[in-house]
């Protein structure tokens, strides 16, 4: 059962039929699922939901296939908790963390979109998946491919993480590391993708895999208990995300779903050397100029955001806001989680976090009111950006006298300072 | 001057089901025009109503974002290579 009609065009509207298609013939628009709400609302409720499976698939109702879901089965439904260490330091009075870092199978919101992508390429009858990845994705296309026995092509910008690269080849995919950064990566794969049959899931397959995102504010509002805050801090790369999520409020509100009107602000998360769709919006800009990426947050590193300007425009709609974070901030970001809530994250989550305190200290997010942090990604996976600023293990000999002098001498000194 | 334009697979059926096309111009700009005339209807899908290039569709001259270079007014010199590409999705 499947209440997708059809797909839709963004910008002009124009209908197409269900297929491995993504961009408007007439205006270059991205094509987007066209859903039967009328019909979803009759067969939709809290408690349907409720007693659906602890995965993304309970929102199957908002997703883009048509039979069961074949792949991904036990991606999404990820903790989310309240962060009152981190609340504190932040001085605020209700911090809640969206953890993505525990993702089945890949450590990332991506097992999301390709859970959704590789269901749906299976429906299409595609043998061979493929991608374009800042390494996030590529994990989760080459453990979900392995998984339900699709060949794979996986294309990277050759300077990645050590860990997503490895992570990505343990799968044993074809990894092509294409020498560039990832927009290049992208134009070459969008060249690509018109000459072989493949499902690319950023490509052909992308308004179906985009959908996928929407299931991360699904399940912000309801872990929150049918619904939204106040504010979410979200990364952006390609802006997706950011976007879908704003989508996700929405249907849940159209659909009768929450307790209350969606009041939540969106927040646009981005690295200083990257920040193509916050300079937008903090220069209130037209247009979304391309940048050349230089930043550790390399997840975040596409200077030619294709979701861009839906994501400027959903930040407005919304009331949101944008900032810009230096790499020290991104470092300090990360440790900080670490240090209060336990969390790991990857540089993208150190963005999201010293994004916050930004719009904090700003006021643009202020103390009583209910904050949401997107964390997106696992620090397992980026060790390389912190590997400098986290110390070193005191190394002592193997006796207790050395523990006393080495460890419990300095360890005693500090405790006298404080 | 002979570009060879690389043409995105929605636009294939105006350039009659060809993927490679060889245009002779002096810059973007003209090799819009260009294509117009040897495709019409063609700059109609690339360039909105002011005939700017449309916010989706990216153009690249030897694979660097005319964005990065001098826009419509980018120069093109014989056997440049020019794609026309959408904007597709991606990253983090």
């Amino acid at each position: 059962m499947s209440y997708v009609k059809g797909l839709k065009c963004r910008e002009c509207g124009r209908l197409y039929p269900k297929e491995a298609i993504y961009v408007c013939e007439y205006c270059f628009g991205s094509l987007e699922a066209d859903y039967d709400y009328d019909n979803i609302r009759k067969n939709i409720s809290r408690e349907k939901i409720a007693k659906g499976p602890r995965s993304l698939w309970r929102y199957r109702d908002l997703l883009p296939i048509d039979g069961e879901p074949t792949v991904g089965l036990s991606s999404g439904f990820t903790p989310f908790f309240r962060a009152k260490n981190l609340a504190k330091k932040l001085g605020l009075d209700e911090l809640y963390i969206k953890d993505d870092a525990a993702s089945h199978l890949t450590w990332s919101f991506k097992d999301r979109v390709v859970s959704v992508a590789l269901s749906k390429a299976r429906e299409f009858g595609f043998d061979t998946v493929a991608c374009a990845s800042t390494g996030n994705l590529a994990n989760s296309v080459a453990a979900h491919a392995a998984q339900a026995g699709f060949k794979c092509f996986i294309f990277i910008p050759s300077d990645l993480e050590v860990a997503k690269i490895i992570g990505t080849l343990v799968y044993a995919p074809k990894l092509v590391a294409v020498k560039g950064n990832y927009d290049d990566v992208n134009r070459l794969c969008a060249e690509i993708a018109a000459r072989y049959k493949w499902a690319f899931v950023n490509i052909n397959i992308r308004p179906y895999y985009a959908e996928g995102s929407k299931t991360f504010g699904f399940e912000i509002a309801e872990q929150l208990g049918w619904k939204t805050p106040d504010h979410v801090v979200i990364p952006a790369a390609s802006g997706s995300l950011l976007t879908k999520i704003w989508k996700s409020f929405q249907e849940f509100e159209k659909l009768g779903l929450l307790n209350e009107k969606v009041k939540s602000k969106l927040h646009c998360a981005q690295p200083l050397g990257c920040s193509p769709i916050a300079r937008a919006i903090l220069e209130k800009s037209e247009v979304i100029r391309p940048e050349k990426p230089n930043t550790i947050a390399k997840s975040l590193a596409i200077g030619n955001p294709a979701d861009g300007y839906y994501a400027r425009d959903a930040v407005f709609q919304s009331g949101g806001w944008a900032a810009q974070v230096t790499d020290n901030e991104v470092i300090e970001g990360i440790k900080l989680l670490a240090e209060t809530e336990g969390v790991f994250t990857e540089t993208a989550g150190g963005v999201t976090l010293a994004a916050a305190q930004k719009l904090i200290q700003q006021g643009k997010i202020k103390r009583n009111e209910s904050v949401v942090l997107a964390i997106t990604g696992n620090g397992l996976k980026t060790q390389e950006a912190i590997q400098k600023s986290v110390g070193e293990p005191t190394v002592i000999e193997p006796n207790v006298s050395s523990f006393e002098e080495r460890v419990m001498g300095s360890y005693n000194k500090a405790k006298v300072k404080t | 001057m002979p570009v060879k334009v690389r043409i995105p697979t929605p636009l294939q059926k105006l350039t009659r089901d060809q993927a490679e096309v060889n245009v002779s111009a002096k810059n973007v700009k003209e090799l819009l025009e260009t294509l117009e005339k040897q495709y019409p209807g063609i700059k109609d899908r690339l360039c909105d109503e002011q005939g700017r290039v449309r916010r989706f569709v990216n153009i690249y001259l030897n694979e660097e974002d005319i964005r990065f270079l001098k826009q419509e007014g980018t120069t093109l010199e014989d056997g440049d290579e020019v794609s026309i590409v959408p904007a597709i999705a991606g990253g983090s």
